[in-house]
């Protein structure tokens, strides 16, 4: 039972960062069909930039906020340098436009941050809890609770206003939102920022529990990706979902069969239910996207 | 011009103008070897360019069957006392048999769920590699035995390179020959639209998996190659990281042009060895370029290119 809890909230953990990227690709993708490859790195840069603030002096809030802040400048950068001018070319070659920024902005990270493995001070001053029998790891709480306040936010974001309807009508027909008067480069230049202060939030708040260098953004990105997939790349519960079945069946298949073939199991799993269910697990008739 | 850029077998030709004439030019051997190491990659991007380029079907995972043709050389003689040769050659027979069985339901995917699909076999494929360290290895890698033909021992830079260079003008031939014959154009009709080729009466499930298998045959004999020639090989081998550099290659070079497959994968294997004189800004350089090059020739470098004479000449 107490092995069972462990799994479960190590699995929950891991899925929502898994699923905070997925939500990334998933909300540029439905406004400008741009599958973006960088979306791991905004991870890695969020984490990053305030391990090495808060090693430099800085207090763990300014630390925070100036990755934030720097991680959606890239974003922007990212969309309004290489994505932006490229915007008639077909999706493949916007993918490699993307992969060649996150070998970049790799690199840059390399650069100026060092190739060490970085921490962060965990949120509580508790680091452990007794939870069942079950030892968890507090800050584990605040991820999950970090990306439940993520979600509902950005929810609340694309319903209640102005801008997030924007992009909700982007999503569902470019063309007609256009001749509404929305301005598609602006808006999918607003899914680009969302996605990378998602993303930096994510990195902030699973990199005392996992560390962070300036590689994790590949793997992030191939998990996201598989995610949003699974979950169905144009519903947007899609991604919470799919983020969090991997992450749940990585915590099993390392808990019950093996560490080293969690992610064997992982995919295989992943690749019966796109048998069962190509257009994803809530993709295909859904009427909204985003 | 005209002629000469629409003659399918243009680019064979032109490949074999360059192998002969780079020991010419530059006869040292540190060029000799970048230069094997392009063939080597070439040989894997023709063949995902037929599967990408022209039949439209995405691979993220072709660094797997590249890994099977390199590890199943190394394994054949250390552990089954196998030839090397022989090996090699089951290696590549065997990788083939495989993409046949994952290649059956797994092309049944389209977009981004064949994307995600294949991504899954390479990094099934690559964590196998990794923890099956009685066979493999593991991280560390093992060494590979050399290659015998006969009583030629083949090994070094002076073998490989020829070796290496003439078997990729092979395979351009043979991929040159395929696509026009009417195996290629029916794979252009699938590339166009796969509803529109199946009402043609083309089976659209049964050319998908021929240029499958063939494209796995081309990166096993690839990888079996590279494993040969270094004579020590790495889980790096089938890494997503590489499947990923395979569609960068063949992207950057131009989907669905066969010389723009041998160049994308000289850009992508010799722009690094250039770049190490920036040290650490090495990567930054390599993912700025990357960018650069594809914003600016959208369609890939060759077919780019190739417009822009066409416009020249008429």
């Amino acid at each position: 039972m107490a092995t069972a809890l462990q799994i479960l909230f190590s699995g929950l953990t891991v899925g929502a960062i898994y699923a905070l990227v997925a939500i990334g690709f998933t909300l540029v993708y439905s406004s400008s069909e741009v599958v973006n490859f960088a979306q791991g790195e905004f991870v890695m840069l969020g984490g990053m930039i305030s391990a090495t603030a808060v090693a430099a002096g800085l207090a763990p809030l300014p630390a925070a906020s100036l990755a934030i802040v720097a991680t959606v400048v890239t974003g922007i950068l990212l969309y309004g340098l290489a994505v932006a001018p490229a915007r008639d070319a077909s999706p493949i070659v916007v993918i490699i436009i993307t992969i060649g920024a996150s070998i970049f902005i790799r690199g840059l990270a390399s650069v100026g941050m060092g190739k060490e493995f970085h921490t962060l001070p965990p949120l509580l001053a508790t680091p452990t809890l007794d939870l069942g029998g079950a030892s968890v790891q507090t800050q584990g709480l605040v991820v999950m609770a970090g990306s439940v306040a993520i979600v509902l936010t950005l929810w609340l974001f694309l319903r209640m206003t102005k801008l997030g309807r924007g992009i909700r009508a982007t999503a569902a027909n470019r063309l007609a939102a256009q001749l509404a008067g929305i301005n598609p480069r602006v808006i999918v230049g607003l899914t680009f920022a969302i996605s990378a202060l998602i993303g930096a939030l994510g990195g902030i708040l699973i990199t005392p529990i996992t560390l962070t260098s300036f590689d994790v953004g590949t793997l992030l990105a191939v998990k996201g990706f598989a995610a949003a997939v699974l979950g169905g790349l144009t519903h947007p519960a899609g991604p919470v979902l799919g983020g969090l079945m991997i992450g749940l069946l990585e915590a099993v298949g390392a808990g019950y069969i093996s560490s080293q073939y969690k992610d064997v199991f992982a995919f295989v799993v992943l690749l019966g239910v796109l048998f069962l269910r190509p257009q994803g697990i809530l993709g295909g008739r859904a009427v909204e996207r985003v | 011009m005209r002629r000469i850029l629409a003659n399918p077998y243009a680019p064979a030709f032109a490949l074999a103008v360059v192998v002969v004439m780079v020991p010419l030019l530059v006869p040292s051997p540190f060029y000799l070897r970048l230069a094997t190491l392009v063939f080597i990659n070439a040989l894997v991007v023709v063949g995902l360019n037929l599967l990408m380029g022209y039949a439209g079907q995405i691979s993220l995972g072709h660094a797997a069957f590249f890994a099977m043709g390199a590890y199943a050389s190394a394994i054949g003689p250390a552990h089954l006392g196998l030839p090397t040769l022989a090996s090699m050659l089951a290696g590549i027979v065997l990788t083939g048999v495989v993409a046949y069985g994952v290649g059956k339901p797994i092309l049944r995917f389209k977009g981004y769920h064949l994307a995600v699909a294949t991504l899954g076999l390479g990094v099934i494929v690559s964590i196998v590699i990794t923890n099956e360290i009685a066979w493999t290895g593991g991280p560390d890698g093992m060494q590979v035995a050399r290659l015998w033909i006969g009583s030629w021992r083949v090994s070094g830079v002076a073998n490989w390179y020829w070796v290496a260079g003439i078997t990729l003008i092979v395979a351009m031939l043979g991929a040159a020959n395929l696509l026009s014959s009417p195996t290629g154009r029916a794979l252009r009709a699938i590339h166009d639209s796969e509803v529109a080729a199946g009402v043609l009466g083309i089976d659209v499930a049964r050319y998908k998996l021929l240029v499958f298998v063939i494209s796995a045959i081309y990166a096993a004999t690839a990888g079996a190659f590279l494993a040969l020639f270094d004579g020590h090989v790495t889980p790096v081998t089938g890494g997503i990281l590489r499947s990923i550099e395979f569609v960068a290659m063949a992207v950057l070079g131009g989907l669905g042009s066969i010389l723009g497959s041998v160049l994308g994968a000289a850009v992508l294997v010799v722009l690094p060895q250039a770049l190490t004189s920036f040290h650490e800004f090495e990567h930054a350089i390599l993912g700025a370029i990357l960018m650069v090059l594809m914003i600016a020739l959208r369609r890939g470098v060759i077919p780019s290119l190739q417009s822009w004479l066409l416009r020249g000449a008429a």
